[in-house]
């Protein structure tokens, strides 16, 4: 009886193509928003549980939300457009050291020209932006093997895009600023003279990004661009025979993509870590995000952020419930229980429902139109 | 001369570290060949194999039984593991995903590459456990022509005969038995297959346990080289561009794209490394296959893919 | 079927040949079409029709002879340029998009037409948002033309295979092409299946006023529905003319009753 459309009448299309269009998911969209921008401030400012250590938003809720962004941006390469890449890790590297060059001052000496390229530091936003649109060139750069070769053999390639550029952040010091430890710090995230510093400010300042960009995205891919991806994912010679062309469709596709993974990678790095190295950024975190959302659903907006949420919490909960349970287990255990997990969770999705968990919730959906009916 | 001594001792070296290469990369061709699916959980084979191996090898020689005969047993004892691990696949992932498509396929081998990964460490452990079945030592080669002679493992001849030895029984395994045609048929078109009433349950089951078996002969070479640790998964990744290379389908393919990897990575990075950084070898091997791929997709003996609507 | 009202001349084939390897598909094959009208090609199985329709849309280059479209002469054509040219197809094993609904399968075949660009698209706002309810507004027409309501939002892979060959008409009319090639668009259906496909083809020709050529086995559906007849058999053209003339051809007879070449 909760669930029902009947009533809710559409007078124009605009309204039937809107992002939620039934009543009661725009009201439970609007509860989780308030809950995110209100809610958790306030009990995280007056120290009210669940909120009463910083530690929920430290390590929950900010890497959650950052993860889901780059997450989102996998998906739409991977989900939408249904090209593999395991190379994002690498495009979250891009995004952020471009970024920190971009924060701290960008100097080449050009010396056999005899003049040198220099740029003043930039402002945080400008920085973590343009971070974004240099790995979108570098995605663009990547992505054009993929005109003319598909599915595994473009896995190889982008695998050779992430260890390429984990080799290159690692061994040209003109990245670091010629650290000698090799890792780097984030600058102080001046934003129009308010600076984020404390956990709840890291935390809105992400929310901010993640909900902006997300919203972005899902235009893009209810548009005609969406389907065009998905068009070339379905069956890309006949994409081609209606007058999709693979090249600009492909290519959109790993820019808008490389795009928001370098955005979330900046992040990552300015907002959550505060001083990283290049491992942050290697084929685990690649791995990671295909995970994400495979599990979370291909080719779902919402089912990125289920995706990065359930990858989060699972290695806390293998954690904490033995603990709770009386058996603590070894840290080596937990990792190993870890894969096992994963693996296998994989696996079943891609046996049972290869569309993830966002599919399973939207037939939970249907379902609930009908409750207490069961057809 | 000097020059040249150390060229070519860069070259048989890489050649050498090559051969390994493609031991591993003939595992993913097996499969390939049979079934269609990229098995990117060949390298996690690779790890399994070597603990199984070299723990139960350790617990018989500690229980005083002669060297020989632990050697013997351990090895059966690992192609247990893998003909069960071969069983448990093809039961409970690739079985269920029989008309999905290639990518899907991929996708569950990554699935279950950190299943084994997760189980064979937490059964087997995972510490760095050391083999010593073949000789770790080094000849000198031509010491009078080159000061201090060309350095060639004895374990990299050894890793390169048993490379040999397999590909010539493979080869002769695919062309010209009764199973060996029905895994081309399987491969070509499973459904297909399915419909003249091979069964393909049971074939996918060999083309597994092969490949968990030449595994198993990779691990015993990569363990004693590097000893039995999680890092030999890794050799999974660098198994990919040698397939590109030499084609996915082809086992001859597998042995020419490992030695074009191992030599002109370890030449790359004598020649090239020192004015870049270092650390090419890390992924000389990736921009060489992207850049075979842009050319010639199929490979150096792979089969051309046509598509047609 | 509405006797053509011009005489221009929208389609012309002219000496194309191909081979693969060693098999020759087409040889030396000439036909043209006429605006307006619904032409058929026909022939035993084997004879070329769906390698001919293939070169006219670009997806195959012929090795020998050229295509003529709206008075545009080319040797070889990619099959986006057939498509941004107004040629339309659908196929024999019907190639709809699986992931998607009909709605969108069809909304897909408006791409030609969007004219906002990328950013506008992100921001859904204003000038983009309308011009996203224009072509919804277009692609509700032919949802009603070909009676396919219902089925909108369903995805197309849970679809029968005869309303997935309406949409797959959907989806090539939304392009709003000048010639729309059908390949075998009665496959697989029944009786009532194939009256109601070939009314929408005569509507669409009527109401549209698009061209039409067609390849079908069915010979009533053939001598019903089309202006002109093309027979091919192994790769040659063996008839041309209106559909009793062909009827009665001994060549035609005799390639259908199989006689010895």
């Amino acid at each position: 009886m909760l669930y029902r459309e009947a009533g809710q009448f559409k007078t124009s299309y605009a309204e039937d193509m809107a992002i939620f269009p039934i009543r009661q998911d725009r009201i439970a969209l609007a509860v989780l928003l308030a809950i995110a921008f209100v809610g958790v401030p306030l009990l995280a400012t007056f120290r009210i549980w669940p909120f009463s250590t910083d530690y929920l938003l430290w390590a929950i809720l900010l890497p959650f939300l950052i993860l889901a962004l780059a997450a989102i941006g996998t998906n739409i390469l991977v989900g939408y457009c249904g090209q593999i890449s395991l190379g994002s890790g690498a495009f979250m590297a891009i995004g952020a050291y471009s970024a920190y060059k971009l924060a701290t001052g960008v100097h080449i000496p050009l010396a056999w020209l005899g003049f040198a390229i220099s740029m003043p530091p930039l402002p945080v936003l400008a920085s973590i932006l343009l971070g974004g649109f240099m790995a979108a060139g570098a995605g663009i750069l990547f992505g054009i093997p993929s005109l003319r070769i598909k599915g595994l053999y473009l896995a190889v390639a982008t695998l050779a895009a992430q260890f390429f550029f984990d080799w290159a952040f690692l061994r040209i010091p003109w990245f670091t600023n010629y650290a000698p430890s090799g890792s780097v710090n984030a600058p102080a995230l001046d934003f129009f003279g308010m600076v984020v510093r404390t956990p709840v400010e890291r935390y809105l300042l992400c929310l901010l990004f993640v909900t902006v960009m997300a919203v972005l995205a899902k235009n893009l891919v209810r548009g005609n661009l969406g389907r065009q991806w998905m068009a070339i994912r379905d069956m890309d010679i006949a994409a081609e025979l209606i007058g999709i062309r693979p090249l600009y469709a492909k290519l959109t596709a790993f820019a808008v993509s490389s795009f928001i993974i370098g955005v979330a990678g900046a992040l990552w790095a300015f907002v959550y870590l505060g001083s990283w190295e290049p491992l942050a950024f290697s084929i685990d975190r690649s791995l990671e995000l295909l995970f994400m959302v495979i599990i979370g659903g291909l080719g779902s907006i919402m089912g990125s952020f289920i995706g990065a949420a359930f990858i989060l919490i699972v290695p806390i909960m293998l954690n904490v419930i033995p603990t709770e349970l009386g058996l603590p287990l070894s840290t080596q255990t937990i990792t190993h229980l870890q894969f096992i997990t994963f693996g296998s969770l994989i696996c079943y999705l891609l046996i049972k429902e290869p569309h993830g968990f966002a599919r399973l919730i939207s037939i939970g959906k249907e379902k609930l139109r009908l409750w207490p009916f069961p057809y | 001369m000097i020059a040249l001594g150390q060229f070519l001792e860069v070259l048989i070296g890489g050649l050498m570290s090559g051969v390994l290469y493609s031991l591993v990369a003939l595992g993913f061709v097996l499969i390939f060949k049979a079934s269609g699916v990229f098995n990117y959980a060949q390298g996690a084979m690779v790890l399994l194999a070597g603990l199984a191996l070299v723990r139960s090898l350790d617990l018989l020689v500690a229980n005083g039984i002669p060297l020989w005969v632990a050697v013997v047993l351990a090895v059966g004892f690992a192609a247990v593991i893998m003909a069960a691990t071969a069983w448990l696949i093809e039961r409970f992932v690739i079985g269920p995903l029989v008309n999905q498509d290639g990518l899907t396929l991929f996708m569950s081998t990554i699935g279950v590459t950190f299943v084994i990964e997760g189980a064979a460490e937490m059964i087997f452990g995972s510490d760095v456990y050391p083999l010593r079945l073949f000789p770790t030592d080094a000849w000198f080669l031509f010491e009078g022509l080159f000061p201090g002679g060309i350095l060639v493992n004895k374990l990299d001849v050894w890793g390169a005969l048993i490379a040999g030895i397999l590909v010539a029984g493979l080869a002769i395994f695919f062309q010209r038995t009764k199973t060996g045609r029905a895994l081309r048929a399987v491969a070509d078109d499973h459904l297909a297959a399915h419909s003249v009433g091979i069964p393909i349950s049971w074939i996918w089951f060999v083309v597994w346990l092969a490949a968990g078996l030449v595994a198993l002969v990779a691990a015993t070479v990569w363990g004693t080289k590097l000893g039995v640790q999680f890092s030999i998964t890794f050799l999974a990744l660098k198994a990919l561009p040698v397939l590109i290379i030499g084609g996915l389908t082809s086992i001859p393919g597998a042995i020419v794209g490992g030695l074009i990897v191992g030599a002109g990575e370890k030449l790359a990075e004598a020649y090239l490394g020192p004015s870049i950084g270092g650390g090419i070898e890390y992924w000389f091997a990736f921009v060489l296959a992207l850049a075979v791929l842009l050319v010639r997709p199929q490979g150096l003996f792979g089969e051309r893919i046509i598509e047609r609507i | 079927m509405r006797a053509p009202d011009t005489n221009e001349i929208l389609l012309q084939v002219e000496g194309v040949a191909l081979a693969f390897g060693g098999v020759k598909a087409l040889r030396d094959v000439s036909f043209n079409v006429r605006r307006g009208e619904i032409r058929a090609i026909i022939g035993p199985n084997g004879a070329g029709k769906t390698s001919m329709l293939n070169v006219v849309n670009g997806f195959y280059h012929p090795n020998h002879g050229a295509i003529t479209f709206k008075g545009r002469t080319r040797a070889r054509m990619q099959p986006f340029e057939a498509a941004r040219g107004g040629i339309a197809r659908t196929f024999q094993n019907v190639a709809l998009f699986k992931g998607m609904s009909a709605l969108d399968n069809i909304m897909a075949g408006r791409s030609l037409k969007v004219r906002r660009g990328l950013l506008w698209q992100v921001l859904r706002y204003g000038p983009a948002l309308a011009e996203e309810v224009e072509h919804r507004r277009k692609v509700e027409e032919i949802i009603d033309f070909l009676e396919i309501e219902t089925i909108r939002k369903v995805p197309v892979g849970r679809l029968p295979y005869g309303l997935q060959k309406r949409v797959e008409l959907g989806r090539a009319l939304a392009m709003e092409p000048d010639l729309l090639l059908l390949d075998e668009p009665m496959a697989g259906m029944n009786l009532e299946e194939k009256e109601d496909m070939s009314r929408f083809i005569i509507d669409v020709n009527n109401h549209y006023g698009t061209t039409i050529a067609l390849i079908e086995h069915d010979m009533a559906v053939v001598m019903d529905l089309s202006d002109r007849v093309a027979v091919l058999d192994h790769g040659v053209k063996i008839a041309d003319g209106t559909p009793d003339e062909v009827k009665k051809s001994q060549a035609v007879i005799d390639a259908y009753l199989g006689v010895a070449h």
